[in-house]
């Protein structure tokens, strides 16, 4: 299975998402930068967090015009596993390919710290190895990740099974109905303001996140019918 | 923004008539100095590159002879002072980076870009040696919360520093935060950043080989922080509010793009000499360049990129403007370079050319605008021996007896006091809005005794602190130096770490004031020999003086800057107790010891008397019988006592898993006394109940004084004192007042 | 031709840093002060002279770019 870890100007946890996918499933993961226009040889696609283009203007409001994003969009619509977090997901939103928009923390200042996290919906790619309603641990760090959709959207999402994760032990930053990740109608492109590549150690606080990838990597075991070598997890 | 010089430079005969040159901070006698120098009077141009050059910031001109006395090498030692940042080898052709530095005065005026460009700065400062920064650190002081000015300072600050290095995506994970009303007016914001590097790719800021040409990296040039350095090395007066024009602004996106395509460029073996733009911008980084190679250079002033209309070489020369760098490579590599910055986004410009004259030369719409020798801008700057007086304060106070004060018989009430403190308090308020964990290397988070961030790769980890009372130093400065290392190196050691090296930030007040300069010596003598007793040579620093107003200067504050190598993971040690029927240790010797204290500043308001003593030899063995414990698997959790003494200690350990202890403490000291006295090298250790006669036989062994306090259990603090009750206290209502002492100042 | 183009939060996007200005301006004694709502200005320096073709572009600016129509809403002024 190969992964992309997309590369904008500003993008700061593209090392740290790398080092996840080596680190849980040891597959094979390259840099993209933002001005490649191929992505077909991938199978998932993970947009880091950071600063693209300094979160000028307004965060991803730039990113998403890069020549990157067009294959993204095709990805996306071909129903490869794409995953937002954090300036990811900012970029995602602004380019239309998650709904809603991600606005100043509530508080007004940045926040960096754990968060309990409760799976909703492990029936996308990245969350099936959850069990449903499971509480995990998994560290945020971000100063605009305040989820904001209208009332007709909260209820489509609410309807269509979108809202992929909630912050279930105090909401840190004033998301509409604590609403901390969500997923496109098709189910392939999720979006998240947590880290779970911050979280697959143990040493480094926690190892929750750790199944996200795992996740991944068994969907794209069963959609290929294949059995991923060398890694310690695969499919269910 | 823009302001056009539509006015006429005075000329060399104007300058030396009206003395324009005192405008800049050059006295008459280095004045003639300089015309010595050139053989003739100096123009505008030529007499603002050497008031910046000359200026305390950038020459050391007041500190040069003290520095001259730290311990600066060492078998670990690649680089000592006098490049971008220190580099100490880590093994495996592995080596560290590190520095600190200050940018006090601007964040006094503008709390937000001060800060910010400080972090900016000190980044710049590690990556042009070639290293990859890896972490951020800063001390930072204040006045006393109660005063809105204080609060907005702080506030400013702390957003400032985690505006800019969050952005550039190095975690900030540790420092130290102390109030007190000596720094109302004159913040001290002290940012130390730490890089990782391969022996065979560390860079020096120097202008190699005769016909090079020098290139300019970065965003364009504009009059940002014209005499930034000069406006470092005087006092802060109410005229300097308005010189807040002087205060550079930065951006952090544009740092982050010179660092990656920086690294990358070094990385491609291209590169012969790199220096970032910092104080006084190009001047200093190009003088300073062409003296480490003992050449030359000429500069092309019409080929710096500019975003201001007019711009004069003056301006140009003395611009601060943010996240610039200078380079010199071979004609050859040229279109390399370039190559490398374009695919970044950034303009990489040809503006000058290393010569053999060994003078600097501008150039500007055709004509030679500035003639110097590169010697007398760098090398021949004088050096001044300040006279040292012993202060008044200091023979009143060494009189002064610390034990008179009527015992406080409510030690819970104490504990809260102390706990509530703000310099003691839980500094989460600040911490949570710096990214610590980015680059998902930081094993041990804020919080702690030191950071602990580990090496991919490898099973080995680099410890970090930032450590300085300045309430010690104020009281004896020679004391309070030795202390100063002496803590640093107690927290690398309880978080697993061997302590290597050091980077030092000097604040102190005006140089001028025999008073101020005998404690800048005598606290630089007491350094020094704590550097040399535990094995840490200092490796690079700052001095940051003139910190002053109208007022009084601030408590002099040295503020230690300490990395440390912990050998395995499994060495890693945190401060907070692990599980119940763990058994604690306390060692060390406890003396009645509260001068300088935060219980005798909290509970009886004042700061006076003798500092607690301090036995270098007996800190050494503390230390090494510590370390070896640790790396021996018997220590569960390390913590050393500081502020607020043993029950601020046992307190803290207790926080984090809200895990009680029971302890009983035998001492000859009355009870206050026994438990906030703050006698230095003593440590709390705690080991699982079948290592603890392991530990304490391998303690005894080496001689380190040792008592068995108690058990941790339960969800109380219970101390008892010689059998009898002195603190019973819940753990979660303790946690509370300590971690709402900030916050609740802040609402 | 000079564009100003002005961005704020729509009405029931709660404006945290709006709240926060009212209340410092409480408390600085200017009671007087209702809702805080705070957004954009930006200028724009076009190279046109041709007033509707301006607007038409500007607006096409705001919709793509300028502003996130998600939250935000927009209106612009065109001076020569």
């Amino acid at each position: 299975m190969k992964f992309a870890v997309l590369v904008f100007p500003g993008s700061n946890c593209d090392i740290d998402m790398r080092k996840a996918v080596e680190d849980t499933v040891r597959q094979p993961v390259d840099y993209v930068r933002h001005t490649a226009t191929d992505l077909s040889e991938y199978d998932a696609i993970l947009i880091p967090g950071g600063f693209s283009y300094g979160d000028y203007l307004r965060c991803g409001a730039i990113a998403r015009f890069a020549p990157v994003m067009g294959a993204v969009r095709q990805a996306a619509a071909e129903g490869k596993f794409i995953l937002g977090v954090c300036n990811g997901f900012q970029i995602l939103t602004e380019a239309g390919l998650l709904p809603g928009a991600l606005i100043r923390n509530k508080t007004l200042k940045f926040r960096c710290h754990p968060v309990d996290l409760r799976v909703e919906n492990n029936r996308t790619p990245f969350t099936s190895d959850y069990a449903a309603g499971e509480v995990i641990r998994i560290p945020i760090a971000h100063g605009e990740g305040n989820y904001y959709c209208d009332d007709a959207l909260l209820a489509r999402l609410k309807a269509n099974g979108q809202i992929v994760f909630r912050y279930a032990g105090g909401n840190p930053n004033g998301s509409v109905d604590d609403i901390a990740g969500v997923c496109s109608e098709s189910g392939n492109v999720v979006g998240m303001m947590p880290h779970p590549e911050r979280a697959v150690s143990e040493l480094l606080g926690s190892a929750d996140g750790a199944r996200m990838f795992t996740s991944v990597l068994g969907a794209w075991a069963v959609r290929t019918g294949a059995r991923a070598a060398g890694s310690g997890a695969g499919g269910r | 923004m823009a302001q056009q010089t539509t006015v006429q430079e005075p000329t060399a005969e104007q300058i030396a008539e009206q003395r324009i040159y005192r405008r800049f901070g050059v006295t008459d006698s280095e004045y003639e100095l300089i015309c010595g120098f050139l053989g003739r009077k100096p123009n505008y141009t030529e007499i603002g590159v050497f008031s910046v050059m000359w200026s305390e910031h950038c020459a050391y001109k007041n500190s040069k002879p003290l520095l001259r006395r730290f311990p600066t090498t060492g078998p670990r030692v690649l680089m000592g002072p006098g490049e971008g940042a220190g580099i100490v080898d880590i093994g495996d052709g592995q080596a560290v980076a590190f520095k600190i530095e200050s940018h006090n005065h601007p964040s006094a005026v503008e709390p937000y870009q001060g800060a910010a460009t400080g972090v900016g700065g000190i980044i710049r400062d590690i990556f042009s040696m070639g290293a990859r920064p890896v972490a951020l650190l800063n001390s930072l002081r204040f006045g006393r919360l109660e005063n809105d000015r204080v609060r907005y300072l702080f506030e400013n600050v702390v957003a400032g520093i985690a505006g800019y290095g969050n952005c550039v995506g190095i975690p900030t994970v540790g420092g130290e935060v102390m109030f007190d009303a000596s720094y109302e007016g004159n913040p001290l914001v002290n940012a130390m950043c730490v890089g990782l590097i391969d022996h065979d790719r560390i860079q020096r800021g120097v202008a190699k080989g005769v016909g090079n040409p020098v290139f300019y990296v970065g965003p364009a040039t504009g009059r940002d922080g014209i005499h930034g350095a000069t406006f470092a090395s005087e006092d802060l007066t109410a005229e300097s509010e308005a010189k807040r024009s002087a205060v550079q602004v930065g951006d952090p996106f544009m740092e982050k793009l010179v660092m990656e395509a920086t690294l990358e460029l070094i990385e491609s073996g291209i590169v012969l000499g790199i220096q970032d733009m910092g104080a006084a911008g190009l001047t200093c980084s190009s003088a300073e360049m062409a003296s480490k190679a003992g050449n030359g250079m000429e500069l092309y002033l019409d080929e710096v990129p500019q975003r201001e209309e007019g711009m004069t070489p003056y301006e140009m020369m003395l611009s601060e403007s943010q996240e610039r760098m200078l380079f010199v490579t071979e004609p050859q590599h040229e279109a390399q370079a370039k190559a490398i910055f374009e695919r970044w986004g950034l303009q990489c410009v040809k503006v000058g050319k290393v010569t053999d004259d060994g003078r600097l030369r501008l150039f500007h719409r055709g004509e030679q605008v500035a003639d110097m020798p590169v010697r007398a801008l760098v090398d021949d700057c004088p050096v001044y021996h300040k006279p040292s007086r012993v202060p008044d304060y200091y023979v009143k106070n060494a009189s002064v007896d610390t034990n008179r004060y009527a015992p406080v018989e409510d030690l819970n009430a104490a504990l809260r006091k102390v706990l509530d403190s703000p310099s003691l308090a839980s500094k989460e308020w600040v911490y949570s809005q710096y990214d610590y964990q980015v680059r998902t290397s930081t094993a041990v988070v804020p919080g702690s005794d030191a950071a602990v961030v580990t090496i991919r790769g490898t099973r080995k980890a680099l410890a970090m602190t930032t450590d300085c009372n300045g309430r010690y130093v104020y009281l004896d400065p020679e004391v309070g130096g030795r202390i100063a290392v002496a803590e640093a190196a107690r927290n690398i050691v309880c978080s697993g770490g061997e302590p290597l090296a050091i980077t030092d930030n000097l604040n102190f007040g005006s140089p001028e004031k025999p008073e101020s300069f005998w404690q800048l010596e005598k606290a630089v003598d007491g350094m020094a020999e704590a550097c040399r007793a535990l094995g840490t040579p200092v490796v690079g620093g700052n001095v940051s003086l003139y910190n002053e107003n109208e007022r009084g200067a601030i408590y002099p504050t040295p503020v230690v800057g300490m990395v440390g190598l912990v050998a395995d993971l499994d060495h890693i040690t945190t401060q907070s107790f692990k599980q119940e029927g763990d058994v604690v240790f306390l060692l060390g010797e406890t003396k009645a010891e509260i001068g300088g204290s935060e219980f005798q500043y909290a509970v009886h308001g004042v700061t006076e008397g003798r500092p607690p003593a301090i036995d270098l030899a007996a800190e050494k063995k503390l230390l090494d019988a510590v370390l070896g414990a640790i790396r021996q698997g018997l220590v569960a959790s390390a913590h050393d006592l500081s502020e607020g003494g043993l029950a601020a200690a046992l307190a803290e350990s207790c926080f984090e898993r809200g895990l009680g202890v029971s302890a009983d403490f035998a001492t000859p000291l009355r009870p206050d006394l026994a438990l906030f006295s703050e006698s230095q090298s003593r440590i709390l250790l705690s080991a699982p109940p079948e290592r603890a006669d392991a530990l304490a036989a391998w303690l005894k062994a080496r001689g380190i004084p040792l008592q068995r306090l108690g058990t941790v259990g339960g969800d109380r603090l219970v101390v008892k004192v010689n059998g009898r009750p002195a603190i019973d206290a819940s753990v979660s209502e303790l946690c509370h007042i300590w971690k709402e002492a900030i916050p609740c100042r802040m609402r | 031709m000079k564009a100003s183009v002005y961005v704020t939060i729509k009405a029931g996007v709660l404006d945290p840093q709006g709240n926060a200005v009212q209340d410092a301006l409480h408390a600085l004694g200017f009671g007087e002060v209702g809702k805080v709502r705070i957004g954009k200005y930006m200028e724009l320096t076009l190279n046109t002279d041709d007033k509707e073709a301006a607007a038409r572009r500007v607006r096409e600016m705001c919709e793509k770019l300028l502003a996130n129509t998600v939250i935000e809403d927009y209106r612009f002024e065109l001076e020569e």
